[in-house]
């Protein structure tokens, strides 16, 4: 396959929105407000997180060009 | 052994490792074994994007105003997400119109316009400049740090001369590099081999600096990660830095940073450099998609470690944006920061190379060059080659836009952290992203909206972030920032409109883009695009089209000759002969022949690399006559696509329709051949029938005329066949007359009240003889009597009469038996008929009511003897039908053979129907 088809498009779409939603205020200000500790979850949560965007990245994209 | 030589050797040896890998990859490009074809080496080269701000800078932001840093990473992160889409598209189009910055590509989307394209270089200048003295603020003040820790930096910056600036000299020998690396070719549209080969070296070189460092200070300085969080765990003032509260803004801050990192990533010239003018191939995207977003990852991941740490050491660290530095010092560490020092080394120059090719390929094509073809274009005819002026414009521009960066850091760069000065170039940067990015979606966008937007939000940046920036640096009155000028409150900069509480960048992004976009759109709707522009955003807007890449699109004519004296002047003997020698065959070269749209169409290419696409125009249109570009094709060509589609959709709707029509053709011609095998058998059979009666009246009139001595017994016996014979006959010609009413519907009847039993009675009277004859035992069952029913007489006794008969020809041959049955079924009479015979199996039962059917039948009985025409049946159920009733088979209840029976309704009481009514055919 050349070009990412127009599915692969719209996962890619799909999982920009999910990582915009992960990476925004409302769910940023949930996890802020998580202190067990003295200190805020919201750095650990954004490591993660952007862990798991980098990861369906690239599950997503080195499928395609395995194929 | 952190003396100056040993430091200064180091940094400058590192430079000088970094040009023999730029030299390597020339050679290796030029040999065909490029070094850069692979997508590892294209995320790295992005990798481009963490400069000494990140290296430095990030520690400092995350201590003071906690996880925000990361912002500055997770924007690009959804760019990237969308690389596939729609830096892909960019790509495209930049390969396909040879474009050469993202000035360029803003001037080539609005029509090639050149005043579009001088527009946004001098944006870029103006914001880029104060970033790349942020990269040489970066090297002097971490060369400072490291010759004198443990004392601060700054007592001996300030009385330093410049001549002993160490960023000078860096400054100067990156001039030297980028020149030598960076203007080889007059082509800028193509890659920088040796640049982009020692650009991922650089990024590789950072990463693995910073993540030294980190691991350092977490499993060296702190026993692993826990003890080092336990130890902050001890100071809620440090450890309350991590939480959303320590953001600018909060909330509104955060989203903020995220849009203006996301948007800056993608109009960074720098990263429109990597990303689409230096891209070797468009497939690198999806590995770039992931992999780029994981270096910023691990580049950031021991950034919260350092900062505390660094924030635990306390007043020993100095400054937060040297805690990477002053971390590994404070341990007595001698190679650590050494290390870290090229590290941040290898940050700053390698956003330095970048942007300023980027920045000198803009100044020299989209400012210098459109100057240079208006008031010289005269001169030029007789000045021969261009070649030369163009490089050596690009070099000057190269040394002026350092020395300018040099001079800015020299001067006023002291007066913001290095944060700041990134932050208000990504603000100011983010300007292009309208008209870059609603230009690639929007056909509609004009170049009259994209300038209107573009000097709009510009003039809105500098009022909310550079000017404040003045002021703080003490050029401008400070009340400026706390009253707003001429004392109006509501023009603060920092607060515009009243708008409080946002922090200023966040605040910046809001006023610029809602002025930008704003105008963008709203002038776009109102202005009127020239056929150039409409021709340009179509192209741009559907780069992605399939059919598009493939078609030559130019329509104008010029002559081989002019074009070839204007490659010539332009580019160079060399460059001449490759865009001829590609486009015809050498032989084919005439100069007064007209050049093909292909040769035209080569021929803007390689001007557009070389001086962009604006100043290519402009010359392209001094040969060429005629309207070049032809509008209407390349918007049926992106019409094509739904078209064919519309098409292939009603084609096959219709397919699905002749399919199910010759369907149904094929099976009513099957009856129709069925119909007409049975008609054939029907005359053979009638011609047959006709024949067999006529033959015997033949014969034996001839042989009454001929024998005159017959006795009269013999006689009489002849006349008696003939007279049968003839009744036969006449009753055959009946039949088939009777059937042809029947079916043309022409069939009188006379219905009147009558009872069916009387005409059963009736009936077996008149078969009493043929069935004596033939020895047949009839039973009879008239269990309703009198049974009325609305019917005519002679139809019905002639149906009851068939049927009686037809059992009497089928019944058993040794003891045949007919049975007779009458009897209520609810409103209904019904007579029915039954034999001893075999019987009509299932499936023959209604085709037993098929004209001709019998026919058939009968020929094949063993009796070997004709039954009958085969019309009774099918002229029977016709009448029953006329008068309303039905008539089927079933088998016989009592003799086990076959039962045909008839159903009338029963007459309503006191019918009054008269003999005068008559029922036709339905």
């Amino acid at each position: 396959m050349k070009h990412p088809g127009s599915r692969q498009i719209e996962r890619l779409i799909a999982l920009f929105a999910l990582a915009t939603l992960l990476f925004s205020p409302p769910l940023i200000i949930m996890v802020d407000r998580l202190t067990s500790l003295s200190m805020s979850w919201l750095p650990l949560y954004l490591f993660i997180a952007w862990g798991a965007v980098i990861g369906l990245t690239a599950w997503l994209m080195e499928q395609r060009s395995g194929r | 052994m952190r003396t100056d030589a040993v430091i200064l050797g180091t940094a400058f040896g590192y430079l000088a490792l970094l040009f023999v890998v730029a030299a390597w990859g020339d050679r290796r490009a030029e040999q065909g074994r490029s070094l850069i074809g692979s997508p590892t080496v294209y995320a790295l080269s992005i990798a481009v994007y963490c400069t000494a701000w990140t290296f430095y800078g990030s520690v400092g932001r995350a201590a003071d105003h906690g996880p925000s840093f990361l912002l500055i990473y997770l924007g690009p992160t959804l760019a990237m997400l969308l690389a596939p889409v729609v830096i892909r598209k960019m790509v495209r189009i930049a390969s396909r119109q040879r474009i050469t910055s993202i000035a360029d590509f803003i001037s080539a989307r609005y029509g090639k316009s050149t005043s579009l394209g001088a527009l946004v270089a001098l944006m870029a200048l103006i914001c880029i400049t104060p970033y790349i003295a942020l990269q040489l603020k970066a090297i002097t003040v971490s060369h400072a740090v490291l010759v004198n820790y443990p004392n601060t930096a700054d007592a001996t910056l300030v009385d330093e001369r410049f001549w002993l600036d160490k960023s000078l000299w860096v400054a100067l020998v990156l001039a030297v590099f980028i020149i030598l690396f960076g203007t080889r070719h007059l082509d800028a549209s193509e890659r920088h081999e040796g640049m982009v080969a020692a650009i991922a070296l650089e990024s590789l070189v950072k990463l693995i600096a910073f993540m030294a460092v980190g691991i350092f200070v977490v499993f060296v300085l702190y026993e692993g990660p826990s003890a080092l969080f336990a130890s902050v765990a001890t100071m809620p003032e440090i450890a309350e830095k991590m939480g959303l509260e320590s953001v600018p803004g909060g909330a509104t801050g955060w989203a903020g940073m995220l849009i203006l990192a996301f948007l800056a990533f993608l109009t960074l010239p720098r990263q429109f450099q990597v990303l689409v003018v230096e891209n070797v191939d468009e497939q690198h995207l999806a590995r770039a998609s992931w992999l780029f977003p994981l270096y910023m990852l691990l580049i950031n991941l021991f950034v919260i470690p350092i900062a505390f740490a660094g924030l635990l050491l306390g007043a020993g660290a100095g400054d937060s944006d040297s805690f990477v530095l002053t971390l590994p010092l404070s341990a007595g560490l001698e190679g650590l920061p050494l290390l870290v020092f090229i590290g941040g080394l290898s940050a700053a120059t390698g956003m330095v190379i970048v942007e300023t090719i980027a920045l000198s390929t803009m100044v020299s094509n989209q400012l210098i060059m459109p100057l240079l073809l208006r008031t010289q274009r005269l001169h030029l005819s007789t000045s021969g080659e261009l070649a030369g002026w163009l490089l050596g414009i690009r070099r000057i521009a190269i040394v002026l836009i350092l020395l300018l960066g040099y001079l800015y850091h020299a001067l006023i760069g002291d007066s913001y952290s290095l944060v700041t000065i990134g932050l208000v170039s990504f603000a100011g940067v983010a300007q292009f992203a309208p008209a870059l990015l609603i230009g690639l979606y929007w056909r509609g966008a004009t170049r009259q909206g994209a300038t209107a937007g573009l000097i709009a939000g510009f003039l809105v940046w500098c009022y909310t972030l550079l000017l404040p920036g003045f002021a703080q640096s003490g050029w401008l009155d400070a009340t400026f920032l706390t009253q707003g000028p001429w004392g109006i409150s509501w023009l603060m900069p920092y607060r515009l409109f009243g708008l409080e509480d946002w922090d200023i960048y966040s605040h910046a992004l809001l006023w610029s883009m809602l002025a930008n976009v704003g105008l963008l759109i709203g002038v776009s709707l109102f202005s009127r695009p020239t056929p150039l522009e409409q021709t340009q955003a179509a192209l741009f807007t559907g780069a992605l089209h399939p059919n598009l890449q493939t078609t030559s699109l130019w329509r104008g004519q010029t002559t081989q000759g002019a074009l070839k004296e204007l490659l010539i002047r332009y580019l160079g003997n060399q460059v001449t002969h490759r865009v001829f020698n590609q486009s015809i065959n050498k032989s084919d070269y005439r100069s007064d022949e007209p050049a093909t749209a292909d040769l035209i169409t080569r021929s803007e290419q390689a001007l557009a690399g070389s001086l962009g696409s604006a100043s290519a125009r402009v010359l392209i249109n001094s040969v060429v006559r005629g309207e070049a570009l032809d509008l209407e094709s390349i918007l049926s060509i992106l019409d094509t696509t739904s078209q064919t589609l519309e098409y292939n959709r009603r084609l096959e709707q219709k397919s699905q329709e002749l399919v199910a029509v010759s369907d149904e053709l094929r099976s009513a011609n099957e009856q129709l051949r069925e119909l007409d095998r049975l008609k054939d058998e029907f005359v053979a059979m009638v011609s047959h029938e006709l024949r067999t009666p006529l033959t015997s009246i033949r014969a034996f009139a001839e042989i009454l005329r001929d024998s005159d001595q017959l006795p009269d017994e013999k006689r009489q016996h002849f006349l008696g066949v003939i007279v049968h014979e003839s009744q036969r006959l006449s009753r055959l010609i009946e039949e088939i007359l009777d059937l042809a009413r029947l079916e043309s519907g022409r069939l009188t009847l006379h219905p009147v009240t009558l009872d069916l039993a009387a005409l059963a009675r009736q009936s077996i009277d008149a078969v009493a003889r043929l069935h004596e004859d033939r020895g047949i035992t009839l039973d009879i069952s008239l269990a309703a009597d009198p049974a009325m029913v609305v019917g005519d007489q002679d139809r019905l006794e002639q149906v009851i009469i068939n049927l009686l008969d037809n059992a009497s020809k089928f019944a058993d041959r040794q003891q045949p038996q007919v049975r007779l049955a009458l009897y209520r079924h609810r409103n209904h009479f019904r007579l029915s008929v039954e034999d001893n015979g075999p019987g009509i199996s299932a499936d023959e039962r209604e085709r037993v009511f098929e004209k001709f059917h019998q026919i058939q039948q009968s020929g094949e009985t063993p009796r070997g003897r004709p039954k009958g025409s085969g019309l009774g049946l099918p002229i029977s159920r016709g009448i029953i039908a006329h008068i309303g009733g039905r008539l089927w088979v079933e088998d016989a209840k009592t003799l086990g053979g076959a039962c045909l029976t008839l159903e009338l309704p029963a007459a309503p009481k006191e019918s009054t129907l008269s003999n005068s009514s008559q029922l036709t055919g339905e």
